[in-house]
């Protein structure tokens, strides 16, 4: 067992246990850099290659405009895949929480929608739709859609009975109630349900262009493997690696901002 | 002399849960008559879980009854909701403060509903902020105030919106004897300063002889027991021998 560390009281304690957690932090990936480093002294650059080769590939990828755009078509479908799955989401959850009926009948579809594996949208799209975005876009709402209906439900259901019952109190319209009750009361489940679906996004948005694009990360990915490009192939997926962590930062920035209201205790979990 | 209209009027009002005319069906309230006139201030007591909160919540339009009629100020407060809109304003047991809000923006929150223009909303909240002794905690969120600061701003927002007819319900019973007393001598002078008609719901006997001009007792399930008249100068002897009628009602 180990005795907790002293709480820094200066300055100079607060920096230096700052950078101590910005290390450990830092720490394993600086690891694995150094053992993929090494290995690519001992391998071929098609297994290995080395991490300046794949820096370089990088910024060739963010520098030049037709590869960039292939960035930010990739982007742009994962943001629209999820606001289009969180806006029908969240008024399916609306009707689920007002009409026992609906949410008896939509349950059960959601379930099934979870089970369904993303490579089955996919092909499913395929079929279905002739353009390469509406493929895209519909294989992205399904695979997130049951993820944010239930988490968007489950905030409904979660509001205080007390709140709701005070705010009715003062004969509120629907907007109103909206406005001053019900998104204040769901935005933190809002936010972390659109951290987690973030995630899966980019990950369906790969397997989606992978194979019905002709343009993005995912098709671009496939042109490494034909090449056997490893340098290429790790540089496009740190692009997507990079977008998923600023777009978390700005979820958290706006947490941030919008949960100051939240009482913070000495003592943490 | 003709006595005064009721402002709110229950007649005959019954209220069931669960399936009604089941074995299983529990009857809250039962055939209740009683009127409540302008500018009355009113203590409804009775024990814990007579249906004093159903009857509560019939006057506020937030629960139908099984059968009866409930009309306040000559209307259906249940059918008619919002015709109530800023008529009618609720101090609840606990404080029920938006936790997102700060002070000022939860008083502010009833004049939201009335679309009272932004800076007289602020204006109007930060007077009863100042009124009701918070003035300096005016952008506290909820959870930095104690207990009788947050009853206090609920207080504050029932008042800010100038309802004519306050309903509370047992909005002092957390709060300890000190704190509770003094809220409670606040709440009757802003109710009579400022021509209000209120229920005031207790459990307990010295809220209802310090509150109400007008002590009504419930017995279980909730109908009207013993219905006494009270004035400020009631002597404390005849205060006394109200006091054992109501342990005597209660006790039956």
């Amino acid at each position: 067992m180990t005795m907790p560390e002293a709480a820094p009281t200066t300055s100079t304690g607060w920096a230096s246990a700052l950078g101590r957690r910005g290390l450990s932090y830092v720490m394993p990936f600086v690891v694995v850099a150094g053992l993929w480093q090494f290995a690519s002294l001992f391998f071929p650059p098609f297994l290995f290659p080395s991490l300046v080769d794949v820096f370089k590939r990088c910024i060739d990828i963010l520098t030049t405009w037709s590869q960039l755009a292939d960035v930010l078509a990739t982007v742009g479908r994962i943001l629209a895949g999820l606001a289009g799955a969180f806006i029908i989401g969240a008024s399916l959850a609306v009707l689920m929480v007002r009409s026992r009926a609906v949410n008896d009948f939509l349950s059960p579809i959601l379930t099934l929608f979870q089970g369904i594996p993303a490579l089955s949208w996919v092909v499913f799209a395929i079929i279905w739709f002739h353009g390469i975005e509406p493929r895209i876009f519909f294989i992205m709402v399904m695979t997130t859609l049951p993820a944010f209906t239930f988490q968007v439900l489950s905030a409904l259901q979660a509001m205080s009975r007390d709140l709701v019952e005070m705010v009715m109190s003062f004969r509120p319209t629907r907007a109103k109630l909206f406005r001053v009750m019900i998104i204040p009361a769901i935005l933190p489940d809002i936010l972390t349900a659109w951290k987690v679906n973030l995630g899966n996004a980019s990950r369906v948005v790969v397997v989606a262009e992978l194979v019905g694009a002709t343009g993005g990360v995912g098709y671009e990915l496939l042109q490494q493997q034909q090449l056997f490009d490893m340098a290429g192939a790790l540089a496009w997926t740190l692009q997507l690696v990079i977008f998923v962590l600023i777009a978390q930062a700005v979820l958290s920035f706006v947490e941030s901002i919008a949960f100051r209201y939240r009482a913070v205790s000495e003592r943490s979990l | 002399m003709t006595p005064a209209a009721p402002i709110i009027s229950l007649e005959q009002v019954s209220k069931s849960f669960g399936k009604s005319g089941a074995a299983s069906a529990y009857v809250a309230v039962d055939r209740l008559d009683l009127q409540i006139v302008r500018g009355q201030l009113l203590a409804l007591l009775g024990k814990t879980g007579c249906g004093k909160s159903t009857i509560f919540n019939m006057i506020a339009g937030l629960t139908e009854p099984t059968s009866g009629t409930v009309t306040v100020d000559g209307r259906n407060p249940f059918q008619d909701f919002d015709s109530f809109r800023g008529k009618m304003a609720i101090v609840f047991q606990g404080d029920r403060l938006l936790p997102w809000r700060t002070a000022v923006q939860n008083v502010e929150l009833g004049l939201e509903m009335l679309d009272v223009p932004a800076a007289e909303r602020r204006e109007r909240a930060l007077h009863w902020l100042a009124t009701l002794g918070l003035k300096g905690h005016e952008n506290d969120y909820p959870h930095a105030l104690s207990g009788g600061m947050r009853q206090r701003v609920s207080i504050a927002r029932a008042f800010a919106t100038d309802a004519n007819i306050l309903l509370c319900d047992e909005p002092f019973s957390a709060l300890d004897e000190m704190t509770g007393r003094a809220l409670r001598a606040e709440f009757v002078k802003l109710v009579r300063d400022n021509g209000k008609t209120a229920v005031f719901i207790t459990h307990s006997i010295n809220e209802a002889l310090e509150i109400g001009d007008r002590i009504v007792v419930l017995k279980r399930p909730a109908n009207i027991a013993i219905d006494l008249p009270l004035a400020a100068t009631t002597p404390p002897a005849e205060k006394e021998a109200i006091r054992h009628q109501i342990q005597t009602a209660l006790a039956a």
